[in-house]
């Protein structure tokens, strides 16, 4: 299994950014089978888009939290020291560090997955997945590995990382504020002032990518809201907007590599495939947002998948 | 116990095809709201707003203003936080009969904090105009929209989803304003909503068996607050009052009752059982009811205070309470 830290100085291949990709496909269908039930086609969507962010984008130092999930400790508040964020698990903050937000907490088990596989969390930190009493939530909290903020009442991470940006600035800091979005999030009014503000401040320093699958939960995105062109629509609200092919982890890096200074927010929108890795999952279309196994032939066939999938890597 | 799947959105389908004035918007998530029955039997009374929920509000409003009915379908938390000024402002102002109705109340939900909505019904209680009503069975869930049809102004309902138990005669349904009567009783009065009355009833029973004698109302109508019957089981407690809800005690079943008692002069003691001013977290409900105490034992403990007596009751004994389904006090004297 691939096991690269993104701190290493030596630039990660193409290919192992895709292995890292399908391990973490492999690794969220293997628990979508455990738990029947989970956001598969998350995973099938955004793998590349995660592992290219850790391993080709962010410069983030190695993990100072614990790789066993410590337990849920309470909620916030000044009575509760102990309350603490899963940022640990993309390293400490620094001036020349990036931030990661990570905003649509649905995909959880994706990036619990991707940590495992970048060795930030250990392979056995998912016996806790979606467990009581633990912080590894089946919908992300501030508190679950590799989150930061509160974000699952979606459309609401953007406004907060601009904040972060916005006193990086304010303290003269070089690292970047880096934020993955889903595109169901470009329906919420809340978005759009996030980056009308964005612009007007002239926020340099952050850079999302967004999960451009156009699904959502109803279905195909075009059948419930529009958000077309997502592009230009961001153009116009003053982004420097670039849209690559989701799956490839050389257009996915392309944008970011430049260290040029920026005077407006930098968006990849990543055009992505529900189904990729995993073509079986087609046949569910339009109803791919939850994917929960309704019989046993049919848990046999991806128990199968799953098992030729692990055989490919050899 | 009978439970019944998904009542809502068999209740939906046949509820509205006699009232053409009645649409339904939808914020993405149609069939976690049970609504996916309606938007294929009425694909043209359909409406999909795209999750934009504030957006939403005011299209409602505009709707109700030229005389439609909307039906609102979305999480709890999604139709009372992040829309709460267009809320307030388009719909309760104006008083416009746009119908609310907000699914995971409290900690039914895995979800974590973003979904859970223990705040909801503080929220549009708070509202001037705003009439608040919960579900607590698939009984209550079947006649809820009659009740709130029926109000003249805008309405929040806490609606319940997928596997609801039956615990009232289906032929006696929801009434506004009007708690169910389940029990009498002189030494306390339980007055339950919403999931925890099912937690309550399993008490109250053993409690029974231990010789105390309980008044038990389940509350539907949580604004307006005015039934003579809440008043007069409060009035007639000897040891005190315990108030149980799927929320947090600070803005609803607990305080509105507590409002009550301290303007009708009714002395005596309140526990209120609910979340203690925090949020809650990701877990199974039957976890978090027992973590934040709002399970069938947090009744017991709170008898137990009341009446300065400990029951030899272990969270066992109560699981093999058995319920049935009950009808109106006056109609079964037995309970
Ligand atoms: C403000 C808000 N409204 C509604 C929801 C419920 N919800 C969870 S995911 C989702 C949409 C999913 O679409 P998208 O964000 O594009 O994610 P994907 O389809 O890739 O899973 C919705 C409506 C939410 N979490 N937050």
């Amino acid at each position: 299994m691939a096991r690269i830290h993104s701190q290493s100085s030596e630039r990660p291949t193409v290919d192992s950014i895709r292995s890292v990709a399908d391990a973490v496909r492999r690794r969220v269908l293997e628990h979508t089978l455990t738990n029947n039930g989970g956001y598969l086609s998350q995973a099938c969507s955004s793998a590349e888009i995660l592992a290219t962010l850790y391993l080709r984008v962010m410069r983030l130092g190695p993990s100072d939290a614990s790789s066993i999930p410590k337990p849920f400790a309470g909620v916030p508040g000044a009575d509760n020291p102990d309350a603490f964020t899963g940022a640990g698990y993309n390293g400490p903050k620094g001036p020349d560090f990036d931030r990661f937000i990570f905003s649509p907490v649905h995909y959880a088990l994706v990036l619990y997955s991707l940590l495992i596989e970048l060795g930030r969390l250990d392979p056995n930190a998912l016996d806790a997945f979606n467990r009581d009493g633990s912080t590894v939530d089946l919908i992300g909290a501030e508190h679950s590995p590799g989150h930061e903020v509160t974000a699952g009442s979606l459309g609401q991470a953007i406004s907060q990382a601009g904040g972060i940006a916005l006193a990086r600035r304010l303290r003269g800091d070089s690292g970047r504020v880096w934020v993955f979005m889903s595109d169901g999030e470009f329906q919420e009014g809340q978005t759009w002032e996030a980056f009308a503000a964005l612009a007007y401040h002239g926020l340099g320093n952050i850079g999302v990518y967004v999960d451009a699958n156009a699904q959502q939960c109803d279905g195909p995105m075009d059948s419930v809201m529009c958000i077309e062109p997502l592009g230009d629509r961001l153009r116009a609200f003053g982004a420097e907007v670039h849209e690559v092919d989701g799956h490839d982890p050389d257009a996915l890096a392309a944008p970011a590599e430049s260290m040029a200074e920026r005077d407006r927010p930098l968006v990849v929108i990543a055009r992505t495939d529900p189904c990729r890795g995993i073509e079986r999952l087609r046949e569910r279309a339009p109803k791919l947002h939850y994917v929960r196994f309704k019989s046993e032939t049919e848990f046999e066939t991806y128990r199968t998948l799953l098992n030729q999938m692990r055989e490919g890597i050899r | 116990m009978e439970t019944v799947q998904r009542p809502h959105r068999e209740n939906l389908v046949r509820w509205a095809q006699s009232r053409p004035e009645v649409l339904v918007l939808s914020a993405d998530l149609t069939a976690s709201c049970e609504a996916d029955g309606f938007r294929d039997a009425y694909p043209e009374r359909f409406f999909s707003m795209g999750m934009a929920e504030q957006n939403m509000m005011g299209f409602a409003a505009g709707l109700a203003r030229e005389g439609l009915f909307p039906f609102i379908h979305t999480f709890a938390v999604f139709v009372t936080r992040r829309p709460f000024d267009q809320v307030a402002m388009s719909i309760a102002y104006p008083n416009l009969p746009v119908r609310l109705i907000g699914f995971l109340p409290g900690i039914t939900t895995a979800g974590g904090v973003t979904h859970q909505a223990i705040d909801d019904v503080a929220l549009m209680r708070i509202l001037p105009n705003m009439s608040v009503l919960e579900c607590g069975d698939a009984t209550d869930v079947e006649s809820v929209l009659d009740v709130a049809q029926a109000v003249n102004g805008p309405v929040y309902v806490r609606m319940l989803r997928g596997e609801v138990p039956r615990l009232f005669d289906a032929g006696e349904p929801m009434v506004l304003g009007r708690a169910r009567v389940l029990g009498e009783g002189r030494d306390l009065t339980v007055l339950s909503s919403g999931i925890c009355t099912e937690e309550a009833m399993r008490a109250i029973q053993a409690l029974r068996g231990q010789g105390l004698s309980i008044a038990h109302l389940h509350v539907s109508t949580l604004k307006p607050f005015e039934d003579p019957a809440i008043e007069a089981a409060i009035a007639g407690a000897r040891l005190g009052v315990v108030t149980m809800e799927n929320h947090g005690i600070i803005g609803g079943l607990g305080s509105v009752v507590a409002e009550l008692m301290a303007e009708k002069g009714l002395g005596g003691r309140l526990i209120r059982i609910g979340l203690r001013d925090t949020y809650a977290h990701g877990a199974s409900r039957r976890y978090l009811m027992r973590e934040y105490g709002l399970d069938a034992m947090a009744l017991v403990r709170a008898a137990e205070d009341l009446t300065s007596t400990q029951f030899d009751l272990t969270e066992e004994a109560l699981s093999r309470v058995r319920l049935e389904t009950m009808s109106r006090i006056d109609k079964t004297e037995d309970l």
